[in-house]
């Protein structure tokens, strides 16, 4: 008899909802006292290494209305190009740097904001170098399962050249849509489009 | 530039962990992205397919939290926003469970989060104006760490149900979110929990946009009387799978992707 390979279903997802705050950033929907801090929301626990930047954006539906009660999470690695975890074999990672951050929209204008760094390249499976990026997780009313797409630099353009997702993916049209602009001194714009004209790519990881 | 590749795969920093990747997600066991009768899901879901990857270092890792982070009544909703000597109003309850992967193992000390109404099926939210009363000493959000052998606990009260403006008279069946980490980023998950029982649920778009009703089910928590704390507290058990990993078997002998 064959067996089946694995014995259970994974959880099915749910929205994460319009409350979704309450959560996730208490203390940005006026839950003070309960938690210190909003988890996350400090990417920096001291002096980093590397190019400090400042990351915003806003993530519009298919009418182009911002989306104002969207949360997205990140998760990175650091200016050498190491991830702040325990699984991390290819050296220590930045110590004062987490590599994971949440953020809320801002409730009335839909902006969010990241302070963190710029990461350094991280190999893909077959040892090429990836172009520098940033993993990105959206969830919010109306979204059924998060979903994860990936924030890669325009001013990268020779690794994003060679990078092994950027060069697989069919529609090269579409590509701008995962390219972070930069827009001053360490500040750089990512804007999400989650359905119709100028859709961003979305990954099934 | 494929000689490149192989002499920057000696360097140790460039060369990718031997750790195992996730097990693909099964979509059709998922929501859909677009649940029409779900109405926010209509301008909120990708029309393109989306695009599959295996996963790779990025996605097998994520970030670790440590039990120094947790105050002393985050587990506890019905005290972490009460005043002194005071206690959230409403039915006392225990949620407990496991949280494992899709090949039974555990999945240790990792981040559980959860967020619900009060009693009456109110959120403490700015967004928030449904008329049933805020509870002065109910916050509504509490977290955790699994624990080594991925169990889980918190005490709460049992949320209400509650109204939404979806169709002309739908109503929420009582529940609680979920946030889930897991060791990696790709197994980042959030969901509902339900209470077995309830009519509501066979009722609610949100659930109905579970196509498969065995995977509606594993999202209702059972009444669970061996844990229930007389004259104090009734306990539910809600166990949590989260994706497995899968073996890692001549990882470096692929081709391109």
């Amino acid at each position: 008899m064959i067996r089946p390979t694995h014995a259970f279903k994974e959880t099915p997802s749910q929205t994460a909802g319009p409350y979704v705050h309450i959560g996730l950033n208490p203390n940005v929907t006026g839950i003070h006292g309960v938690y210190e801090t909003d988890l996350g929301h400090d990417m920096k626990t001291g002096a980093v290494s590397g190019e400090e930047i400042i990351v915003t954006g806003t993530v519009f539906d298919g009418l182009g209305a911002p989306v104002r009660d969207v949360v997205l999470e990140i998760w990175q690695a650091d200016a050498d190009g190491l991830f702040n975890s325990p699984v991390e074999t290819r050296g220590k990672a930045d110590p004062n740097f987490t590599g994971w951050g949440r953020a809320a929209a801002d409730l009335q204008t839909g902006q969010f904001r990241f302070d963190t760094v710029k990461p350094g390249r991280v190999p893909w499976r077959d040892g090429r170098l990836q172009a520098p990026h940033i993993s990105v997780w959206i969830v919010a009313r109306g979204i059924n399962i998060g979903l994860h797409t990936r924030l890669y630099f325009a001013d990268e353009a020779e690794a994003n050249a060679e990078d092994p997702i950027l060069t697989r993916i069919e529609h090269q049209h579409r590509l701008p849509t995962l390219l972070a602009e930069r827009t001053g001194e360490g500040e750089y714009r990512f804007d999400i489009r989650l359905q119709g004209e100028g859709e961003t790519i979305f990954f099934d990881m | 530039m494929a000689r490149d590749g192989r002499r920057r795969n000696r360097d140790m920093k460039n060369t990718p962990s031997a750790h195992a990747g996730f097990m693909a997600r099964d979509r059709a066991w998922h929501p859909p992205a677009l649940h029409a009768p779900y109405k926010t899901s209509v301008l909120r879901s990708p029309n393109a397919p989306l695009l599959s990857l295996p996963t790779s270092l990025g996605e097998e890792t994520g970030p670790v939290f440590g039990p120094a982070m947790l105050g002393e009544l985050d587990h506890d909703l019905i005290h972490n926003y009460a005043e002194p000597g005071e206690s959230a109003v409403g039915p006392r309850i225990i949620v407990h469970g496991r949280v494992i992967d899709e090949t039974g193992r555990p999945v240790p000390n990792t981040l559980v989060e959860v967020w619900q109404a009060n009693a009456g099926g109110r959120y403490r939210h700015k967004k928030e104006g449904y008329l049933a009363p805020l509870d002065p000493n109910f916050g509504g959000c509490g977290r955790v760490l699994t624990d080594e052998n991925g169990a889980y606990e918190f005490r709460t009260i049992q949320p209400g149900p509650y109204p939404w403006a979806n169709g002309g008279n739908d109503w929420r069946p009582a529940h609680i979110h979920f946030s889930i980490f897991g060791s990696g980023f790709a197994q980042r998950l959030i969901t509902q929990m339900y209470f077995e029982g309830d009519p509501l649920i066979a009722q609610c778009p949100i659930v109905g946009a579970i196509p498969d009703r065995a995977a509606v089910e594993t999202l209702v928590a059972e009444l669970d009387m061996t844990r229930t704390v007389p004259m104090d507290a009734c306990a539910w058990r809600f166990d949590i799978v989260l994706r497995g990993r899968r073996q890692t078997i001549f990882e470096n002998r692929l081709e391109g992707l």
